[in-house]
């Protein structure tokens, strides 16, 4: 910054603060990423299936299995390496013909149901799927108790 | 009754409202363990990361002894970190075998060279798949197999100096 000898002072000066501002911002988006390795992505990472029926299929599964190394993003919509493994596993199976859920099972078997963001049909998440059904019955019953006051 | 009634919906939303607040204050789990833990070795067979070590296969791992996989690769930090630990290990005699992760043999041996090496076989598993077979979520992680091939012990990230005993431990549990 300081081998600007054409540029004078002030210039200079604010070419320096600009140039340390991007610096900063650099290195503001570059810490929190995770390590990289130096392999190219998987064949299947970023390449489609051949059979877009199949890869229809592939990419519906993709977008509801968690990206483990991210976590707030799918496997569909992450650039980690691991989440590219991952969409090249799903697209293997799938072109081996195995079926998506058996593919979403075999990751739950690994990590819990975690890894899907489709929650199963379990004690601890009936609620959830009851509450929508008991919250429309609610209403219905005090609408219902609303109507019939209505006629005097 | 009625009066009671009435103030349902504000205790509802007052355990709502301290539900949330508890859950502002733990923070995300962010640690997926593996649900491999009691189950046998998935079957594989890698090819080898690095020259001057053996390939590693599921049945090296079920020899009538424990043994510690360590999941790790060249370009991943931590593992870095925890190459001492690993080495102490070794020096207590624990067996120790590797699975590099998308990872290039000439990477592999200057990680080797430059952190020491505490592995007898090291497995390539270019595209992740035993690592996914075993549940494991990152590097480094280190699973402790007893002799028969069942995973007993997961240690999830690098091991700390502080972690060493309760490595040595499962790995005594598992004889």
């Amino acid at each position: 910054m300081s081998r600007l000898p054409s540029l004078r002072g002030a210039r200079r000066r604010s070419v320096a603060r600009n140039n340390a501002l991007a610096l900063a911002i650099l290195l503001v988006l570059a810490a929190p990423a995770f390590a990289q390795s130096a392999l190219p992505p998987a064949r299947y990472a970023y390449a489609q299936l051949e059979d877009p029926r199949q890869e229809a299929e592939a990419r519906a599964l993709m977008e509801t299995l968690r990206c483990l190394v991210c976590q707030g993003q799918s496997i569909a919509d992450s650039d980690a390496d691991m989440a590219g493994d991952m969409r090249a596993l799903v697209r293997e199976r799938v072109a081996a013909g195995e079926r998506p859920e058996a593919i979403r099972n075999w990751l739950v078997d690994r990590y819990g149901a975690w890894v899907s963001y489709k929650p199963p049909v379990e004690p601890l998440t009936w609620p959830l799927w009851a509450a929508p059904v008991i919250l429309v019955a609610l209403g219905l019953w005090l609408a219902r108790g609303r109507f019939r006051r209505k006629p005097r | 009754m009625k009066r009671l009634f009435l103030w349902l919906p504000l205790a509802v939303f007052l355990v709502f409202l301290v539900t949330v607040a508890i859950g502002l204050r733990r923070p995300a789990e962010t640690e997926i363990r593996s649900r491999m833990i009691g189950k046998f070795m998935p079957d594989f067979a890698l090819e080898p990361a690095v020259a001057g070590h053996p390939p590693l296969a599921a049945a090296d791992l079920r020899a009538g002894k424990p043994r510690l996989v360590n999941v790790f690769a060249s370009w991943c930090v931590p593992c870095k970190a925890e190459a001492p630990q690993l080495m102490a290990l070794k020096r207590r005699g624990v067996p120790i075998d590797g699975v590099a992760i998308r990872d290039r043999s000439e990477d592999v041996a200057r990680f080797l060279v430059e952190w020491g090496d505490p592995f007898e076989r090291i497995g390539a598993d270019p595209a992740s798949r035993v690592q996914f077979a075993l549940g494991s979520s990152g590097v480094p992680e280190t699973f402790v197999v007893d002799g028969k091939g069942v995973i007993r012990h997961q240690h999830i990230g690098d091991i700390r100096p502080e972690n060493v005993p309760e490595i040595l431990a499962a790995f005594e549990a598992a004889k």
